[in-house]
């Protein structure tokens, strides 16, 4: 069902700019052509009884309840399925049309169990309801014969249940499966009366090919399919609009309550990232965030070998802010830093930044997209001009060829995957190049024309053959090109694609990708109407990620495929706020609005606003950090809701440089990696715990609203601002509000972003000023952002990275549907019954000739370290290549990672290692270490009572 | 544990790094034609994104170790900068 706050207009939204007038019941009323007679009624507070039909679905036409007259139409149309037509007439009250609705729902409840007092759906049941609006009085069929009230409970979905019995087999959850999700995994199984909602085969939803988007739960009228939180706390009293914070897609969703908890998340209809529509995260996984894991309460030690001692929240603040001061007046004011997280809102970071520049001193400061997305900042800036995204998700309906490299969305980006494939079921195409057999290349309904199965660290190699094609076969947009670019860039770069040793016939050998296929995409991508982009972290998370990412901007140049609807580069951001920890200044060569700190006038800008002078030399990165911090020239490091013990490359290298330091802050929800290395534990807020605003893929802010007070007594903004009092630099913020007004107040492409504005336009997607007052959703129309588009020659240039001998298979990773980046949220959720290990991906022959079987214990090891894994035999991965996830620590898939990185940005190169499988019988030395001192450091815990316990 | 982290605490891997680091920037413009704006693209690439610190590590280690390690471009780029430190600092242009 719906959210309670929600109105169902029955039909689908249509726009048209021919509007249409028509009487119903006597009222006349205007609405654009192909609205439906239901919505449009629905429009002029006329409710026509429905069962069959929502405003998220097609029209279907099975309830017959929605039955109207229509003067000059033969029989009773359903208002669901009759568009408007000018001068029409409806009538939709009168004895006929009663009789029969009154007729249909007395079929309908002879066959549905009469235990309303005490279904989950009571009060929220559109079948009582429409009981109770067709004035049924009666049942004169009796309940004695055939029926489906004994039908069984399918509990096996850990967030929902299914209740056949209370099935009407309306088939809006098969729609909806359909047709918002995209998945196809349930049906109609059997006819007439024998008819039964099917997941797959008739198999448990469980067992099924369901993604548990909840997307058919949402679509019931019933209450035949509902959340299990629902059943268990029954109706929420109110409802809080929030954003959810995990994937950068950015879904609005309206948490339902019961006082300060929540019943249950419903995807908000009016979202403008995702039209409610959800995945099993953000709909189901957010346990975590009252998991009995989490510490509320502030923590301090001087060894990582003492046991933790809960303090107050005053001594920890005040022990960290010495700490820092002691480390600084010893080895100097560069000497400490901080991490800001993509997991954290705008102004958390924005703060933690400015405590950073202005009351640490120096420009020590980076955040997680360095080992995402800093790549994509990089290249688009020196191509585009702007360091982020082009369009906005809705393009994608207007893209006629769809490129998706080194991105898996249906996993990565699942919500924003089904816009895609509804894309891609009108008729799209779809290229893919991705060493992995993605999911996207074959699903329902949908193949692409082209799988590009690339070697892994060869990306740049293709998109140069892919832009030889287009060079040489004539398919320059030259008009656009010679309109919109600098001509000198554009023939420097003609020139060197057009080269033979770019051809994709040359390149065949290192790509790996046959050159007819390279051919055929280059040409399908510039030649079939609006080409799109999206990518992901396959692109940047290599030696050469900025490069590929300015191959990409270049293509799209090229090809004239920036600057409208349909069009554009699109990456796919990973986390919740990779785009907003990037624009709030979290690198340590820029300012918010990505401006250098070298520039006098911005510096004298944020110098006069913070009152304060501030370094004009770039700060360390963080792998700059581990350096430093080995060498002995750092020593302090405040982390804000970042695990890099995990998530950064190399593990044993990252470990010891933390257990270099002296002074280590982390704030988080749970003791993590990191954790386990620190010395003052500030406990944090999750994202229903504090006001703030998350920045999506698409440039989208959106507000994050609080629905309970902080576990900790402080929201995370709050906690930084008192360390930042206690080192010394007052900050006096009451609200996240005032801190975006200040953000606004320092940042062009910020002007007329404020938290009253967000309200009342719902989101806002920056540049947001006096150009544009509603923000914009396309970039680059017109001009682009730095003038004109600059093209850059992006030589291949192999990773040094190598295959031998001793490490001939390579490594890539990436994520998995239902568990998110490392892991700390939703391997704290039911989520781990879909993937409760990370596994190994080899392909059989592989696999064969090293005697290794489905679920054996594999060693892998790189040139950096080694690890166990179980193996997962499958041909999704080519021969050469094997694959893992790394969302579970003691999987220890960074041990194998390398320090190697990109050139530009030091971006990690997660998706290129050397390795060798064996199979084995015990974990890895490796492991058996992370064991023991994971244990200690949970036994040092126990000294503190600081865990949350569930009232 | 891994090699890296050994190399690294005696000190001197951090610059072993930096050398690499350099010429991996050095590497991406070896494509350009003209070598005269490879080389400032490298040294502007250096300056805004590396600490002073970095600069003057790699610098020293230079000094000590010579820079057989560097490549051409990158080795002319990084002379160039240790050159400009003695005289005024120019603005930093908009290139790469």
């Amino acid at each position: 069902m719906l959210s309670i706050v929600e109105q169902d207009l029955g039909t689908p939204k249509r726009e048209s700019a021919e509007l249409v007038t028509l009487t119903i019941d006597g009222q006349e009323i205007t609405v654009p052509a192909g609205t439906s007679v239901m919505r449009a009624a629905a429009l002029s507070d006329v409710k026509i009884p429905k069962l069959c039909a929502t405003e998220q679905l097609e029209a279907f036409g099975s309830c017959r309840l929605c039955l109207v007259q229509i003067e000059g139409m033969k029989g009773l149309p359903a208002s669901c399925t009759t568009p408007v037509a000018a001068g029409m007439k409806v009538t939709t009250q009168n004895k006929q049309l009663a009789d029969i609705r009154r007729g249909v729902m007395e079929l309908y409840i002879s066959d549905h169990p009469l235990d309303c007092l005490t279904c989950p759906a009571n009060g929220h049941c559109e079948l009582q309801d429409m009981a109770g609006v067709v004035g049924l009085r009666e049942v004169r069929y009796g309940y004695e014969g055939a029926n489906h009230l004994v039908a069984e409970k399918d509990t096996s979905n850990p967030y929902f249940t299914f209740d056949a019995s209370k099935c009407i087999v309306c088939s809006r959850c098969v729609r909806a499966c359909d047709e918002q999700q995209g998945t196809l995994a349930l049906t109609i199984q059997n006819r007439g009366f024998d008819s039964t909602v099917s997941a797959s085969q008739n198999v448990s939803f469980m067992d099924s090919e369901c993604v548990s988007c909840g997307a058919c739960v949402q679509a019931c009228p019933t209450a035949t399919l509902s959340e299990n939180t629902l059943i268990e706390k029954g109706q929420a009293e109110h409802s809080i609009t929030t954003t959810c914070a995990y994937c950068g897609v950015g879904c609005s969703f309206r948490a339902e309550m019961k006082g300060e908890e929540v019943v249950r998340m419903v995807p908000n209809q009016d979202g403008h990232a995702n039209h409610g529509h959800s995945c099993v995260k953000g709909r189901f996984a957010i346990g975590y965030a009252t998991h009995a894991d989490r510490i509320v309460k502030p923590m301090i030690r001087s060894k990582i070998s003492d046991p933790w001692r809960e303090v107050s929240w005053e001594e920890a603040i005040g022990y960290a802010a010495s700490e820092l001061k002691r480390i600084q007046a010893k080895y100097g004011r560069d000497s400490i830093g901080g991490i800001t997280s993509s997991r954290c809102s705008n102004e958390e970071t924005y703060i933690v930044q400015k405590l950073i520049r202005a009351g640490f001193g120096n420009n020590n400061v980076d955040t997680c997209a360095r080992v995402c997305h800093s790549p994509t900042g990089y290249g688009l800036k020196n191509t585009l001009g702007e360091s982020a995204g082009t369009q906005n998700f809705d393009s994608v309906m207007k893209a006629d060829v769809i490129f998706v490299i080194g991105a898996n969305p249906t996993d990565g980006h699942p919500v924003f995957a089904s816009q895609m494939k509804r894309r891609l079921r009108q008729g799209a195409k779809l290229i893919v190049a991705d060493p992995r057999r993605i999911d996207l290349v074959r699903t329902p309904h949908i193949a692409a024309e082209q799988h590009l199965k690339l070697r892994p660290g060869t990306n740049v190699a293709l998109i140069n053959s892919l832009a030889h094609v287009v060079v040489t076969e004539g398919l320059v947009k030259e008009d656009f090109v010679r309109e919109r670019c600098e001509m000198p860039s554009f023939e420097k770069w003609r020139a060197f694609v057009a080269q033979e040793s770019n051809s994709p016939e040359a390149m065949q050998a290192i790509t790996g990708v046959p050159a007819d296929s390279v051919r055929a995409a280059a040409r399908l991508f510039a030649t079939a109407g609006n080409g799109a982009i999206y990518y992901g972290l396959g692109v940047t998370e290599h030696s050469q990620g900025s490069t590929m990412v300015m191959g990409i901007a270049n293509l799209a140049m090229a090809t004239g495929n920036v600057g409208r609807e349909g069009v554009g580069v699109n990456p796919l951001r990973g986390q919740n706020n990779v785009q907003g920890s990037c624009d709030m200044g979290s690198f340590p060569h820029e300012f918010p609005g990505y401006r250098h700190v070298s520039d006098d006038t911005v510096r004298h800008l944020f110098e006069g606003a913070w009152g304060v002078s501030l370094q004009n030399e770039p700060g360390l990165r963080i792998p700059n950090m581990f350096e430093a911090a080995l060498d002995g020239d750092f020593k302090g490091l405040y982390i804000e809701g970042e695990d890099i013990a995990q998530s950064d490359p190399n593990t044993q290298h990252v470990t010891a440089a933390l257990t270099s330091m002296e002074c280590i802050i982390v704030q988080d929800l749970f003791l993590n990696e990191s954790a386990k290395f620190a010395h003052v534990f500030l406990p944090g807020s999750s994202f229903l715990e504090k006001d703030g605003t998350f920045t999506n893929a698409e440039r989208r802010i959106s507000r994050v609203r609080k629905v309970m007070k902080p576990k900790s007594g402080y929201a995370d903004w709050e906690i930084t601002q008192l360390l930042s009092n206690a080192v010394g630099y007052p900050m006096n913020y009451t609200h996240p509000s005032e801190i975006m007004d200040e953000i606004a107040s320092l940042t062009p492409t910020f002007t007329g972003v404020s938290y009253a504005r967000i309200d009342e336009l719902g989101s806002i997607q920056w540049p947001c000023n006096a150009d544009h007052p509603e923000g914009t959703p396309t970039m680059h129309i017109g001009q682009f952002v730095r003038g004109k588009g600059k093209f850059l020659v992006t030589e291949y240039v192999p990773t040094a990275e190598k295959v031998n001998a001793r490490y001939p298979l390579i490594l890539t990773t990436g994520r998995i549907l239902s568990q998110y980046n490392v892991g700390a949220q939703t391997r704290r959720t039911e989520n781990n019954r879909w993937h409760d290990e990370d596994r190994l991906e080899i392909h059989p022959h592989d696999a064969e000739e090293r005697g290794i079987a489905e679920g054996d214990w594999v060693g892998i090891a790189s040139r950096a370290g080694d690890t166990v894994l179980r193996a997962e035999v499958t041909e999704r991965v080519q021969p050469g290549v094997v694959y893992t996830t790394f969302h579970f620590p003691e999987s220890g898939a960074n041990v194998i990672t390398t320090d190697n990185s990109d050139w530009a940005t030091n971006c990690p190169e997660y998706k290129v290692t050397a390795v060798q499988a064996t199979r084995v019988s015990q974990p890895s030395e490796w492991q058996k270490r992370f064991r023991e001192f994971s244990e200690t450091q949970e036994t040092l815990l126990k000294s503190a009572d600081v865990l949350y316990v569930a009232k | 544990m891994s090699n890296a982290s050994e190399a690294s605490a005696d000190g001197h891997g951090g610059s072993d790094n930096l050398v690499k680091m350099a010429n991996d920037i050095g590497a991406f413009f070896r494509a350009e034609p003209v070598r005269e704006e490879a080389i400032a693209g490298i040294a502007n690439h250096i300056s805004k994104f590396w600490t002073k610190r970095m600069r003057e590590k790699l610098d020293a280690h230079l000094k000590r170790a010579g820079d057989a390690d560097l490549e051409e471009l990158p080795r002319e780029a990084l002379r160039r900068l240790a050159a400009a430190r003695t005289a005024p600092a120019p603005a930093l242009s908009q290139a790469i």
